[in-house]
């Protein structure tokens, strides 16, 4: 079971929003779906390492790069050849 | 109260292009956002492609620290939103690192040989640079040049007791890291620091962010003082994450969303795992630096404490070898002793000495042609052209034009005469047995000669002139 | 024979979200031959969204694999289709450019999440598109609108510019009327590339042939029980009946590990997708962030404001999965019985060597009549294990129920990609014989 304050701290995890009245309708399907997903506690075998190719590599050769105008092109600000971005500190 | 110290080193390798992509690492003084492509912009779509020689890198300094290299290592994705963190998620490797258990020695407080456990070491990529904009409107801007630089992240056992220790640690490792042609340390940020510290029977704390090695000792020792007088005034340590203000040298409390991360590790999708054990068997590393500080006590005959210097630093060792035949002896004590010395007044670099000046200064003092007191003169002359970024003279031309040249033959005698006949109540006394009478004659020489005249040699003439002048 | 193609179809049913007027087009393979694009792969210089307003507006400075080799086999991208946003849907529904409409009933939906290329296939709009199949995402809508489509093995086309929704199952494939041209834009896209370094070098160059004599199909019972309509089951089970006609031979089969199939799969494609969706942040493309604010608030505005709820519900599952004291109950669980579910299938195929079964339990949906997420998760029940098995499976028309299409699903062996298109072939040449 899932509560309605589990639902908005797994919103502040993912570091998403999400509305009030959001929360229970999220609540009701979170439970819904989670209840489905108990099938995986009968679930058997242990995790193996994984399969398949192994050693994929490139090469250590420079490459073209991006020009600073391309690189910016779809940023929504920039200045003076940086990317604009909300303060952190 | 022990004091108990690990590190997380972060160090760039030293590849040509970037972990996942083909950018250029070279990029330093360049334009912000101009070594960037889809793969380190985190463009959707793209996919990140793994370097072969960071990971040749990586294991070449696993052999060096005689680690075990697992049967497979995996790359795994950190969850964290940032805006220097262009996928969001970091790629870096979790629970099945590149290798694991391996040692490095170094000196302990008491000059005593110990020996510092490495837990694993992994490969990541580094993140972008953040520029924080003060002012009314603050913000951020953001360069990705950085983003995909290929880091090797060393994490140690918490066995170093002291700030001190756990700069010499450093010290050892950087050197091993360039002796391996891995690391670059003459780049800026190349080797950043995260340091755990707690005194026996307290919290532990975390110091992030020290960007330089020499920092790391600073912020301990702040730590230590500080964690000191808290308990001193009956006060506890709290378990926390800290920033180093490089600036200040103090460390802040780096409160609030950073202290609860849940960074959601899972394999990586977009990459196969590796199986690369099979690899260290045919690396072949190069000479390190204690082999290598053995070899020059036997080859150069010079003493342990010099080839210990010598060695300290890969670019100084190679400089050493390349003026040494010249003269070993002198060489080792030129270097060594007063090179060294010039250098770090200057806080200058090896790599801005000419080797070839530097060799034709060593011959001018080993024929004799100039003093020591001279030559280190001429060699002070040479570092503050070099420094300058001025053209290095040739050290010959020095002693010309400032007159430098041993002071001999008639000249020579002149002089003393004149300082002898000048002197009559030390040669009085000397006459009368008093051996010091005979040092401050030859000072006074010296000083009209300004120190080209060789004290031993100007004793026996001094000696000999006042033998031989009228009694 | 270079030039350009002028595309102005009357899209009545929203199947594109950006049409190009003037496409151009070279020689090769493929030269002149319109191909709609869907809308999460990229296309340099023109606009790719995910049907999302998060990347709106986005123009990709570069060229997906997939595309790269459609202009070199002279195709026209004539445009790129709707779908559901960044493929999470089975409808086409969510997409933020509004819902596109099943050319055989505008009543009634496409399918999802590739549902804008079905539709533009099913209506006549283009010859040949490129679907992206996670969990059903290229076979539900093939199915829905009565189309063939072709989810390749992992691993045989390439995935670069592919916008990832859930790497570790998803794949570009062929969607067209007959399997014919599903398998020539096959030859087109499976070619390899260093980039995808999940890849391997294994090109497709196959003419179908419809020459199934001695073939071994096996018919798992999962595929045939609870949920699934007895009329379209019956649709199927004859549609095999066709095959035994040609000269296969049919062999009951069991994947015992299907009863976990859609609980591993939503568990996998949620946590890759609650990672894969965090890079959206306004910053370096997509509708520019509020810089006025502070980072974590900025962040959460933006995602609040830009994804759809079925989008946001999906990143908080997936990162409630990976969470720290859950993702041992959940994703490494997922895992398990993901293994577990290939083993059953490596089985199957050593007696068998192509599995068939109905693609959709129903016939398609009306539109709005699915609004319960988790009895939309459950439609995906037979397509999900053959992406988590990685391995090729097809969708092609097999009769109507209520007038509406029902798809059969052939499934084969890892890079066994030919097998099926030939299994597929043998049975629509068969029915219009």
């Amino acid at each position: 079971m899932v509560t309605e304050s589990d639902i908005e701290h797994i919103a502040e995890l993912a570091d998403i929003g999400i509305s009030k009245d959001e929360v229970p309708e999220f609540t009701t399907q979170f439970n819904a779906i989670l209840d489905y997903f108990d099938v995986l506690d009968a679930v058997e075998g242990e995790s193996a390492p994984a399969a398949g190719i192994t050693n994929v590599f490139r090469e250590d050769e420079p490459r073209p790069c991006l020009s600073q105008e391309e690189a910016l092109a779809n940023a929504g600000s920039t200045e003076d050849g940086f990317i604009k971005a909300p303060r952190v500190m | 109260m022990k004091t108990i110290v690990g590190l997380e080193i972060h160090v760039q390798l030293a590849t040509a292009t970037k972990l996942f992509c083909g950018c250029s690492t070279d990029y330093r003084d360049d334009e912000p956002n101009t070594h960037c492509c889809p793969v380190c912009l985190g463009l959707p779509g793209a996919l990140p492609r793994m370097n072969r020689k960071a990971v040749e890198y990586g294991l070449r300094v696993a052999k060096a620290l005689d680690m075990k290299v697992p049967e497979e290592s995996e790359f795994a994705r950190k969850n964290y939103f940032y805006p220097d963190l262009p996928k969001a998620y970091q790629i870096t490797q979790y629970d099945k690192p590149l290798a694991v258990e391996g040692t490095v020695e170094i000196e302990d407080d008491e000059g005593h040989e110990k020996i510092v456990r490495i837990t694993r070491v992994h490969l990541e990529e580094d993140p972008g640079r953040l520029v924080h904009v003060a002012g009314a409107a603050k913000y951020s801007l953001v360069d990705y040049n950085r983003s995909g630089i290929p880091l090797l992240e060393i994490v140690t056992e918490p066995d170093m007791r002291s700030p001190q220790e756990a700069r010499r640690f450093l010290n050892k490792l950087r050197t091993i890291l360039e002796y391996l042609g891995v690391f670059d340390g003459d780049r800026e940020g190349s080797l950043r620091v995260d340091a755990n510290i707690s005194l026996e029977g307290s919290q532990r704390v975390e110091v992030k962010n020290i960007s330089s090695y020499k920092g790391v000792e600073k912020a301990l020792t702040f730590e230590v003082t500080r964690q000191k007088n808290l308990l001193r005034r009956g006060q506890k340590v709290t378990r926390e994450t800290r920033h180093f203000m490089e600036g200040r040298g103090i460390t802040t409390s780096a409160r609030g969303k950073e202290e609860e991360h849940d960074y959601r590790y899972f394999p990586e999708p977009d990459l196969r795992p590796l199986r690369v054990a099979g690899w260290v068997a045919e690396i072949d590393l190069p000479e390190l630096p204690v082999a290598r500080k053995n070899r020059f006590t036997a080859q150069y005959g010079i003493s342990l404490n010099h080839a210990r210097t010598l060695t300290g630093d890969l670019k100084l060792a190679d400089f050493y070898e390349e003026v040494a035949h010249v003269d070993p002896a002198l060489a080792a004590t030129w270097v060594a002793d007063t090179l060294l010395g010039e250098l770090n007044y200057r806080d200058m670099s090896i790599a801005a000495v000419p080797a070839d000046r530097f060799m034709e200064l060593l011959a001018l003092l080993r024929a004799d042609t100039i003093t020591d007191k001279a030559g280190v003169q001429v060699l002070r002359e040479m570092l503050d052209a070099c420094a300058a970024g001025s053209p290095c003279e040739k050290p010959a031309d020095i002693v010309k034009r400032e007159g430098l040249g041993k002071a001999a033959g008639d000249e020579f005698s002149g002089i003393v005469e004149k300082v002898v006949a000048a002197n009559p109540q030390a040669v009085e006394d000397y006459r009368a047995g008093k051996k010091g009478a005979l040092n401050f004659i030859v000072g006074q020489v010296m000083k009209e000669t300004r120190g080209r005249a060789d004290p031993r040699e100007l004793g026996r003439i001094v000696s000999e002139c006042i033998d031989t002048s009228g009694v | 024979m270079a030039g350009s193609l002028d595309f102005t179809p009357d899209d009545r049913c929203n199947a594109f979200i950006t049409t190009c007027r003037e496409a151009p087009f070279s020689d090769g393979a493929l030269a002149g031959v319109a191909v709609a694009v869907k809308d999460n792969i990229s296309t340099a210089g023109i606009q790719t969204t995910c049907g999302s307003r998060i990347l709106e507006g986005y123009i990709p400075p570069y060229d997906a694999h997939v595309v790269e080799l459609l202009r070199k086999e002279g195709a026209a991208i004539v445009g790129k289709t709707n779908m559901d946003e960044f493929g999470m849907g089975t409808t086409t529904e969510t997409s933020a450019f509004g819902p596109t409409r099943n050319p055989a009933d505008p009543s009634r939906v496409p399918g999802g999440s590739s549902g804008g290329s079905a539709a533009a296939v099913a209506a006549g709009l283009v010859p040949m598109a490129l679907g992206t199949d996670t969990g059903g995402s290229i076979r539900c809508p093939a199915a829905f609108c009565g189309i063939v489509g072709l989810k390749p093995t992992y691993g045989r086309v390439s995935r670069y510019g592919l916008i990832a929704y859930a790497n570790s199952l998803e794949q570009i494939g062929p969607m067209a009327r007959t399997v014919e041209d599903v398998s020539r834009l096959m030859s087109a896209i499976a070619r390899y590339d260093p980039r995808d370094s999940t890849m391997l070098d294994k090109p497709y160059d196959h003419r179908p042939s419809a020459d199934i004599a001695g073939l071994r199909v096996g018919v798992p019972e999962e595929y045939f029980g609870e949920g699934v309509d007895p009329r379209v089951a019956e649709t199927v089970r004859n549609a095999i009946g066709v095959l035994e006609d040609l000269g296969a031979t049919t062999v009951p089969v069991s994947i015992p590990g299907m009863r976990y199939a859609l609980a591993a799969y939503y568990v996998i494609c949620t946590s890759e997708a609650s990672s894969n969706l965090a890079r959206f942040d306004g910053v370096r493309y997509g509708p520019a962030v509020d810089t006025r604010k502070s980072w974590h608030e900025a962040y959460q505005d933006l995602r609040l404001e830009l994804f759809g709820p079925e989008v946001r519900r999906r990143i908080m599952l997936g990162t409630f999965a990976l969470s720290a004291g859950y993702a041992g109950r959940y994703y490494a669980k997922a895992q398990v019985a993901r293994r577990n579910i290939r083993q059953d299938f490596e089985r199957a195929f050593r007696e068998v060597d192509i599995i068939a079964g109905p693609t959709m339990p129903t016939v398609a949906f009306r539109l709005g009549e699915k609004t319960d997420p988790l009895s939309m998760y459950l439609s995906d029940i037979l397509t999900v294990p053959a992406n988590l098995a990685g391995i090729p499976a097809i969708s092609v028309p097999c009769g109507r129920v209520d007038g509406l299409p029902v798809g059969l699903q052939l499934m084969g062996r890892e890079f066994e990609d030919e097998r099926v298109v030939d299994a597929a072939y043998a049975y629509e040449q068969g029915v219009k014989a």
